[in-house]
């Protein structure tokens, strides 16, 4: 019971908290602090609720275990993070990324192209794709090859749609202004229609971070070495070893947050001038 | 009709041929194995018939597949654990049941947020946040805690479908119920509507496109969710389990026609949202 006290007040005091904050005039402090309060809270009443009703760790390990679990594994999640991340997901990733653009390319070019692909590709773009791991990890074998696999068709329809719908963003005003300047193909794609893309294909490009890993975390499910995210989760919720679980979260977590968080700085840098990225 | 038709039926059939095609070449390696012991000299036609036929192919040719799913669909029971419709439902109930409660939980929060600032700028932040990382990693320890609760069956796998389909949802649902335009909400005002007026006669009816397309997102990310969730699970039912234990025991024909059972399923869920889109667009003069 001892615990269960101090959770409830520090929820009511950080609520009023925040109550309070988002009365202020809105500045950049406190759109920070509101949300970061709010997360610490969580924690902090999880951490209180777990030792208070003394929830066993098999069920739900309190955040100070997990944070001590993290610590102490660091050389095994690093393991497991250049594996599944790096090898796996990021390679994934480039590959996917880079030949659905290309391919958007040349569905572009050819009305043909588009008309018979884009259908099927909108399509599969909403099927579930990962069922296709067990297939690839059989073709592919058990290391992280096959799980760049997986992640390769995952992300590549939404990349493909997104990017196709990109390259049409333009404007006929527009395309009939690069054809005054005489331009080519190769010069309106490369100058005008490309650069207007870049809003939609950062789109495709910030979906398929989360699809990439989770591509790769799923398929090491089906198979895969002694190493990797996917293999430690499957394995250590069999040993019951729940700390070191979410010790593997919190990494996918980071891992995936700073992934989404590098492409949007990307995306800022290169698309300044959309409306959207305009402060 | 036929101009969008022509090429699309010519994909299916480019799809269709590079799929023998790759039958061939990914399975010849066998062939060759097994009429080399037989000691007989294998010519193409023969090749091609036995890449096209054999048992445990690394890629089973389209016929193969058919004939499976032909076989578990309709020649057998309904209630046979080898029949494809008995796992489908399995999937399917968990999936329609995740996603119904993701929807609603969904849409509670989308309201909670655009009505209340504290809501919106402490846990919006979070609700994207959360989109960046991979919630499905999670799906196993989830099944495993609920089982030790004694939480099993449906329940467990439709959690995970709900946990998947309701980000979609909240935030398609914020950015709808917060589609009308400054104008539009001062008109309501003018006419002294109070909140709940302006809610349900503004509000709501404009977030319906929103709310159409982010649900078909969530479809499919439940279907998802119920698949993955139905892996930890020691392969019992559902589409999972069928490509879980097609892989252990090398049933590729197996884990090809689980694989498309569960394209279809989804085809006909989002279709279903798909239908129910332009149905009410169409009655609210929206399409």
């Amino acid at each position: 019971m001892s615990w269960l006290l101090p959770g409830l007040v520090i929820w009511i005091g950080a609520f009023a908290l925040n109550i309070r904050l988002t009365r202020l005039p809105r500045s950049p402090l406190t759109r920070l602090a509101v949300p970061v309060i709010f997360g610490v809270t969580i924690i902090a009443v999880w951490e209180c609720l777990v030792r208070g009703l003394e929830i066993p760790a098999v069920l739900l390990p309190a955040p100070s275990v997990i944070a001590a679990t993290f610590a102490s594994s660091i050389p095994i999640l690093w393991v497991d993070f250049v594996q599944t991340a790096i090898k796996g997901a990021l390679t994934g990733y480039l590959i996917g990324c880079g030949s659905a653009f290309l391919v958007a390319i040349l569905v572009d070019r050819y009305r043909f192209l588009q008309l018979g692909l884009l259908p099927i590709g909108n399509f599969m773009a909403a099927l579930p794709i990962i069922g296709t791991a067990p297939i690839l990890v059989m073709w592919f074998g058990f290391d992280w090859q096959s799980k760049a696999a997986v992640v390769v068709v995952m992300v590549f329809f939404p990349m493909l749609v997104n990017t196709v719908q990109g390259l049409q963003d333009t404007t006929q005003m527009q395309r009939d202004l690069m054809r005054t300047y005489a331009a080519g193909y190769w010069s309106t794609l490369l100058k005008l229609r490309l650069p207007g893309a870049m809003p939609f294909i950062f789109n495709g490009l910030k979906i398929s971070t989360t699809l990439s890993l989770i591509g790769a975390i799923v398929a090491e499910f089906f198979g895969s070495p002694i190493m990797g995210m996917g293999f430690r989760i499957s394995t250590s919720v069999g040993q019951l070893a729940l700390d070191l679980v979410w010790a593997e979260i919190v990494v996918a977590a980071l891992a995936g947050s700073a992934f989404y968080g590098g492409v949007a700085l990307l995306e800022r840098a290169v698309t300044f001038w959309h409306p959207s990225q305009r402060r | 009709m036929m101009t969008r038709l022509v090429p699309v039926l010519t994909f299916v059939i480019v799809i269709i041929a590079v799929w023998y095609a790759a039958a061939v070449q990914l399975n010849a390696n066998w062939a060759y194995d097994k009429a080399k012991r037989a000691g007989v000299e294998l010519n193409f036609t023969d090749l091609v018939a036995d890449t096209w036929s054999q048992e445990k192919p690394r890629l089973p040719a389209p016929h193969q597949v058919g004939a499976e799913i032909w076989q578990t669909t309709v020649e057998k029971k309904v209630t046979s654990k080898r029949s494809l419709i008995f796992h489908s439902w399995i999937t399917m109930s968990a999936t329609v049941l995740g996603f119904i409660l993701g929807t609603a939980l969904g849409c509670a929060l989308a309201i909670g947020i655009v009505y209340s600032r504290v809501m919106d700028m402490s846990v919006m932040p979070w609700v994207i946040a959360s989109q960046t990382i991979p919630i499905l990693a999670i799906a196993p320890m989830i099944i495993v805690v609920l089982n030790a609760v004694g939480i099993t069956g449906l329940l467990p796998k439709a959690m995970i479908s709900m946990y998947l389909s309701f980000f979609p949802v909240v935030v398609g649902m914020v950015k709808g119920l917060r589609s009308p335009d400054a104008m539009q909400l001062d008109q309501m005002r003018t006419w002294n509507a109070s909140r709940a007026q302006e809610f349900w006669h503004l509000r709501l009816p404009s977030s319906m496109p929103y709310f159409f397309t982010s649900m078909k997102i969530a479809m499919a990310a439940s279907l998802v969710g119920a698949i993955v969730g139905e892996l930890p699970t020691g392969a019992v039912a559902g589409l999972g389990a069928r490509l879980l234990a097609g892989s252990y025991y090398g049933q590729t024909i197996q884990i090809w026609s689980a694989l498309l059972m569960a394209a279809a399923l989804a085809a006909i869920l989002v279709g279903l949202i798909g239908a129910l889109q332009r149905l009410t667009l169409k009655r609210m003069g929206l399409s």
